[in-house]
């Protein structure tokens, strides 16, 4: 693909090729690093335009909680320079370098534009909001190759229509970021996890409901149906997570503990062990996918989780982890179109939406790999994309067959 | 005075006819009169309608349908859709841009009478209400079990949910809850064809585009939400404030940064300086500092011990900047005390001058100082005064104008001189608006913000929604510049006049 790649040094020279395609007609697969290139539905492109040159943090003011990157900026390079000032990303969103490894021809760090684009949020997405949440401001050059910019470096702006948010988790269909500006948070000193182990899945939804309903505020809320046994966690185990100050963390974790502690057993895991269980769980690694299988996300809403999973287990051989209270599963399973349309069903009959997360090819290609909008909305959709990508050059086919 | 577009002649012509279709549409109620009807007409009863919180703006509507459910908006929308009427969409009408200032051929579309909760779910902590149930009224619904609705805007106890959607409104807790937008799940639209369309829904972060995340802020250009799933949150065990006075806004706002640096973000921090501080006293006498330049009220959260170890750090943090009095609340009545007067903020400007405008830019925190001389240098020029309560967290700048309304003379250089404010908020890195929305108000200021193809780019996305512009026309986008279809038809002004 090397050969076909455009890389750009500048935002200028990228919006004339955009320009360049949109007169020619010529489509053009849009990416940072191309770690999340078997994301959703393969582009029907020749050639690649890669963000990747275009980095650097532009702006960043710890006092006024504000980081401004170009796109291409590695996501280690933002994360260094925050620890640094004891800030983070609010997100938290996934390392998907392990779960992308077979497809990934060279490794490269994930880029700042690339999770933007994909939306990417981790578990504390729960509390804290999603990536589309935190991003303040934008600039991206539309199929036309207008350098066009929305919102910000302000925390509050409410100013025209947003195009952060609806540029957040298009997946370079709608135009290609260029910058991105982000709200960040000072990362608390401290932080532990009440893990309490639970009969079922459904009993397990109940615990972080509970949690998640009291005024402890938790930053995560996570079941591991088979627990974590290198932390000597058997069986279902839901995870509750506080950060905070370290008094805070302390009593709130114990009052947790004290709360919980009739739903079954209880192990308080400190910082020491709470930050890589809830770092794997953020990257999906207690699912235990293996590389041939399939991976998708299914949004629900909590409670109906426990029945999403119980359906997709006669279907087929459903691997499972749940965050964000329940609400989200992340599935592993065969890569076939009969278990695609099982997660498809299950989600649907919980009123939820899924995401076909990882696949090979054909099965991607083939699939409604997220769910179709339904007839008023799907034109809307279509007029929307050409306000922003007239000629359709901008990543087609990326999120829905023929768009 | 910002200008509004010819009516249409065909359609004021019409006007009989249309109250008709509408009545059929919103059969009025047996009990005759108030909310019971469906259709007001009669120019005396348009009154109430004629204008929003901007109340300088005023203009009755050709009139009022007040639908009961998301099957009449459906059909109404049908209805204007068809005969190229256009619509203002209505919630309480609080909007302070003049967001909801109707047209004199726009039919108002009034969401008060969906007042209904539908659903409220603790285990998956969301509620699902219509459009017209007060921001206090979820709230109310579900304190006694211990949850909130965390957007929290200080008129709460009038403004519509469905109207806070539309302007992705904040209030003074979300440094720590965020906004409108951060706290949806859901909504259903009508469009203007009339189709209904769920958008996410009582799960988060639906797959695909993030229309939700357009919608929010969108000020009734892209449709009319009916119903909107919203998350609601556990409160924490207590909350208490602080009040730390300063002697000048500079040492105040070093203050803030020296408090967001040590990694507290409290769930409110909220500034107000020396004119502010003064008119919240003589009306509410809550005991505020009238020596100081400036006054930081800083509310933290948690049970007494987590309380007391956030406020014992923010105190050490402030006595660094040599503050002419700190006062730590010890109870509950004793952060109402400090927070009364900072509430009742709009009532107290109102009492020295009974006319402002109350602006709403956001700046970077760290151009504060610099903003408030500026300003101050303005106040002189244009010979008004200028109160200032600014939530410091998070950059956004309210400056409260004070004018005469009965001399025409003393309004327009109110608007000049707000106008100004706001570029300069532009000028030193911030924006026009940061939660009362475009409206009217603003809406010949985009130019400041945007460039003209950047303009464009905002109308296209609006056009795909809306292809005839008929909803809200006159808001948000300037004028000039608005596509062919949003023109139609540029009337005789001798026939406008006529009808
Ligand atoms: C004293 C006072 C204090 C205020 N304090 C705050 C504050 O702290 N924070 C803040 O953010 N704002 C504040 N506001 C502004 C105002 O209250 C908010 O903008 C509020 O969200 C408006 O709600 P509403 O129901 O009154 O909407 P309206 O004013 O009726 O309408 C607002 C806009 O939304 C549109 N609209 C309304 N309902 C719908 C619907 N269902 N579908 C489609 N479009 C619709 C209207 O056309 C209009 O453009 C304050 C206003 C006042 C008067």
């Amino acid at each position: 693909m090397t050969d076909g790649l455009l890389s750009p040094a500048t935002e200028s020279e990228l919006a004339g090729i955009l320009r360049r395609a949109t007169a020619g007609g010529e489509p053009l697969a849009i990416e940072g690093n191309g770690t999340k290139r078997a994301l959703l539905r393969p582009v029907q492109a020749a050639r690649t335009l890669t963000v990747r040159h275009l980095t650097g943090i532009t702006l960043y003011r710890p006092q006024e909680l504000i980081l401004s990157a170009r796109a291409g900026t590695p996501l280690p390079e933002i994360e260094a320079a925050l620890a640094e000032k004891g800030q983070y990303l609010i997100a938290e969103p996934p390392d998907t370098t392990a779960l992308f490894e077979a497809e990934a021809a060279e490794t490269r760090p994930a880029t700042i534009g690339g999770v933007v684009a994909c939306n990417l949020s981790g578990p504390r997405r729960i509390s804290a909001g999603a990536m589309r949440d935190h991003v303040m401001g934008v600039r991206l050059v539309n199929g036309q190759g207008e350098v066009v910019h929305s919102g910000g470096r302000v925390l509050k702006n409410v100013t025209g229509l947003d195009l952060c948010k609806l540029l957040t988790g298009s997946y370079g269909t709608l135009g290609v970021l260029t910058e991105v500006t982000l709200k960040v948070l000072p990362a608390p000193p401290d932080s532990a996890t009440v893990a309490v182990s639970v009969r079922d899945l459904a009993a397990g939804v109940r615990v972080l409901s509970a949690g998640l309903g009291s005024p402890f505020g938790p930053s995560g809320a996570a079941l591991l149906p088979g627990g974590a046994p290198e932390l000597g966690l058997q069986g279902p185990t839901a995870l509750l997570r506080l950060e905070d100050f370290s008094d805070s963390v302390r009593y709130r974790a114990e009052s947790l503990a004290a709360r919980l502690g009739r739903e079954g057993d209880v192990t308080l895991l400190e910082a020491a062990r709470s930050v890589p269980l809830w770092r794997a769980v953020r990257d999906a690694a207690p699912l235990g996918a293996l590389p041939e299988e399939a991976i998708w996300r299914v949004s629900v809403r909590p409670s109906a989780a426990p029945g999403v999973a119980a359906s997709l287990s006669r279907a087929f051989d459903a691997k499972l982890l749940l965050d964000w209270g329940g609400g989200l599963l992340w599935i592993a399973g065969p890569a076939e179109a009969a278990t695609h349309a099982a997660v498809m069903a299950a989600a649907r009959a919980a009123g939820g939406t899924w995401t076909l997360f990882r696949g090979p090819d054909g099965l991607r290609a083939s699939s409604e790999v997220l769910p179709p909008e339904p007839a008023p909305l799907a034109a809307i959709s279509a007029r929307v994309k050409a306000a922003l990508d007239p000629r359709g050059v901008l990543n087609p086919g990326r999120m829905h067959a023929g768009l | 005075m910002i200008p509004l577009p010819e009516p249409k002649p065909d359609i004021l012509a019409r006007r009989d006819e249309i109250v008709a279709a509408l009545r059929a549409i919103v059969p009025g109620s047996a009990l005759g009169g108030g909310l019971g009807e469906g259709v007001i007409s009669e120019p005396l009863r348009l009154k109430p309608y004629e204008t929003d919180g901007l109340s300088a703006y005023r203009q009755p509507p050709l009139a009022v349908v007040l639908p009961t459910s998301t099957e009449q908006v459906a059909a109404i929308l049908r209805y204007c859709h068809r005969n190229g009427i256009r619509v203002v969409p209505r919630g309480a009408g609080t909007s302070l841009s003049g967001g909801a200032l109707p047209l004199a051929d726009a039919v108002v579309i009034g969401l008060m009478r969906m007042n209904r909760i539908l659903e409220i779910d603790y285990d998956d902590r969301l509620a699902v209400v219509e459009a017209g149930v007060t921001n206090l009224g979820i709230t109310k619904a579900v304190e006694g079990d211990g949850f909130f609705y965390a957007p929290d805007p200080s008129s709460q106890l009038a403004c519509m949910i469905g109207g806070n959607v539309m302007m992705n409104s904040g209030g003074a807790h979300c440094l720590k809850y965020g906004v409108t937008a951060n706290n949806l799940l859901g909504v259903k639209l009508v469009t203007i064809e009339g189709e209904v369309i769920g958008i996410g829904g009582s799960h988060l972060d639906a797959a695909g585009y993030d229309w939700l995340g357009l919608i929010t802020g969108s000020e009734g250009q892209l449709g009319i939400v009916t119903e909107v799933t919203v998350r609601l949150l556990h409160a924490a065990e207590g909350a208490r404030a602080m009040l730390v006075a300063f002697k000048a806004n500079e040492i105040a706002g070093q203050a803030v940064d020296a408090i967001i640096a040590s990694g507290i973000i409290p769930v409110a921090l909220e500034f107000m300086d020396r004119p502010a501080i003064h008119a919240c006293e003589a009306f509410a006498h809550a005991g505020y500092p009238l020596e100081a330049e400036a006054m930081l009220i800083i509310e933290v959260e948690g049970c007494a011990a987590e309380q007391d170890a956030r406020l014992g750090e923010i105190r050490a943090i402030c006595e660094r900047f040599d503050p002419i009095s700190v006062r730590v609340a010890q109870t509950a009545e004793e952060s109402l005390a400090i927070w009364k007067g900072r509430k009742g903020a709009f009532g107290a400007v109102g009492r020295i001058s009974p006319d402002y405008l109350c602006m709403d830019g956001t700046i970077p925190t760290s151009t504060l100082p610099e903003v408030l001389r500026r300003m101050g240098e303005m106040s002189d020029r244009y010979g008004l005064k200028v109160a200032n309560i600014f939530h410091a967290g998070d950059g956004n700048l309210h400056p409260l104008i004070m004018f005469d309304a009965n001399d025409p003379e003393s309004f327009r250089r109110a608007e000049e001189f707000g106008a100004d404010i706001l570029k300069l908020c532009v000028e030193v890195g911030g924006c026009l608006t940061g939660e009362h929305g475009v409206g009217v108000e603003k809406r010949d200021l985009m130019g400041v913000q945007f460039a003209p193809h950047e303009l464009d780019q905002q109308r296209r996305i609006k056009s795909a929604f809306d292809p005839q512009w008929l909803l809200n026309p006159a808001k948000v986008f300037p004028l000039d510049g608005l596509p062919e279809a949003a023109l139609a038809r540029a009337p005789a002004r001798a026939a406008a006049r006529a009808a």
